[in-house]
């Protein structure tokens, strides 16, 4: 055997890509229902997190603050680990899927606070001062004025944030969420051969080089124009 | 409420396992020494490669950025931790982790810097080059320190990220932090050990998660 067909057939072995497709694309479907949950709770969670941030009472302040620092500060999977195997000797048990969601949900949600938080504080004063002058009320000083500003600095950052966490669903893999990654890894273990991984690889790539290239987009897209 | 702190805030088994934490946490550590420097390295590089004159070498450090952006650095690590050997490459579990990491930390680092340097106005590098500087002293001693600091915020907030990262090191069994609490949650079959791991992150993190979120507010303003 050449060293190409030997790597062909360490990676890319056509039955079983034949055979390891379908479950592969099982996993995709877990994937993308997780991903899909993830970033919609977590970004609306994180709005209104910032939203009752910008009321500016102490009582919401303080706790919003703490959560959003400590969810920043902790990697994910220590998180996945301490809820999938922690609640259960308390009596609390959570499917895989569930605890994963939670855990990256939360993260996404304290991250995104952080970011809508930034971008509301940096419309200035005055603005809302115009606004409100002109004659607009305050949902159409939002809607017309304020919104469309602060999108445009928060856009971007929220746009990679987003895509980092929705990347940590592989973490689904070590408490056994049938997602991609796992799927792939126990179809490993079973072929003895690493042509599962490159589809699981691919599948990631098929998924999330699309949202790469248009966070790239988005980022020149909403870029302030420097002087 | 007493079974919960029996679960989770067991001291008997927090001094039980404390030594076996400390030196988890020092392989952390050290696995940040290694990682942190190596990626921000070859992040300057394939920056410095993205902003060259090369239309090639542009268009290859592009898709090397995005195809390393787009992979999950947890994939990433089981595919060169458990599929490579199939192909006959053994790597140790730490060879494996550094090489994983530091593709995947590298391409973040360099879109950082690609940034950085293109925000340096031309006219910089028309006046480095007028002074008699060549390309090498041009780009070490005039853009780079700048371009550096103007990207400061995002280059501290993806190290946090990257030290955070090194938490999946513990599932291709590198016994650092996670991997040593998670060892010792199976063995006394009690939730304290994760507990104190997750006490040790936010003790290191949490002074850092702050320091960034200042370095982002005072270049912002």
């Amino acid at each position: 055997m050449t060293g190409f067909e030997r790597f062909v057939d360490t990676f890319f072995k056509w039955p079983l890509i034949v055979q390891y497709t379908p479950s592969i694309l099982a996993g995709m479907v877990v994937t993308i229902q997780l991903a899909i949950a993830v970033v919609l709770t977590g970004l609306l969670l994180g709005l209104l997190l910032a939203v009752l941030r910008s009321l500016g009472r102490r009582i919401l302040t303080w706790p919003i603050m703490l959560f959003a620092d400590v969810m920043r500060a902790l990697p994910p999977l220590v998180l996945v680990l301490l809820i999938y195997f922690g609640l259960p000797n308390v009596g609390i048990t959570l499917s895989a899927f569930t605890v994963l969601w939670l855990v990256l949900a939360l993260t996404l949600a304290a991250f995104a606070e952080e970011i809508f938080w930034a971008g509301m504080t940096s419309v200035r004063k005055g603005q809302w001062e115009a606004a409100s002058a002109t004659g607009l009320t305050y949902l159409q000083a939002v809607a017309y004025v304020i919104l469309p500003q602060a999108v445009r600095i928060t856009i971007p950052p929220l746009t990679n944030r987003t895509i980092a966490i929705t990347k940590n669903t592989a973490l689904g893999t070590v408490i056994g969420v049938p997602e991609i990654l796992n799927q792939a890894t126990t179809a490993v273990s079973f072929a003895g051969n690493a042509t599962p991984l490159t589809l699981g690889a691919i599948a990631y790539l098929v998924l999330f080089f699309p949202v790469v290239v248009l966070g790239r987009w988005i980022e020149t897209r909403f870029a302030w124009k420097r002087a | 409420m007493e079974q919960l702190a029996e679960q989770f805030f067991n001291l008997e088994i927090a001094l039980q396992v404390w030594p076996l934490m400390l030196r988890g946490l020092g392989m952390t550590l050290m696995l940040c020494a290694i990682i942190i420097p190596l990626g921000i390295f070859g992040g300057l590089l394939a920056a410095i490669a993205a902003t060259s004159n090369s239309h090639a070498l542009r268009i290859f450090t592009r898709v090397y950025a995005d195809f390393f952006r787009a992979i999950p650095p947890l994939v990433l690590l089981i595919f060169v931790y458990s599929a490579l050997p199939f192909a006959g490459i053994n790597l140790s579990p730490l060879a494996a982790v550094v090489i994983a990491f530091v593709l995947n930390n590298s391409s973040f680092y360099g879109e950082i810097f690609r940034a950085g340097i293109q925000s340096i106005g031309e006219g910089q590098w028309h006046a480095a080059r007028a002074t008699g500087l060549n390309l090498a002293q041009t780009l070490f001693y005039v853009i780079i320190p700048q371009a550096t600091r103007n990207v400061l915020p995002d280059l501290a907030s993806n190290t946090l990220e990257v030290v955070k990262l090194t938490a999946l090191a513990s599932v291709v069994s590198f016994s650092e932090l996670l991997y040593s609490a998670d060892m010792a949650r199976s063995v006394t079959f009690n939730a304290t050990p994760i507990v104190m791991a997750a006490a040790i992150y936010l003790i290191i993190m949490w002074p850092l998660v702050r320091l960034v979120g200042r370095l982002e507010h005072r270049i912002g303003s």
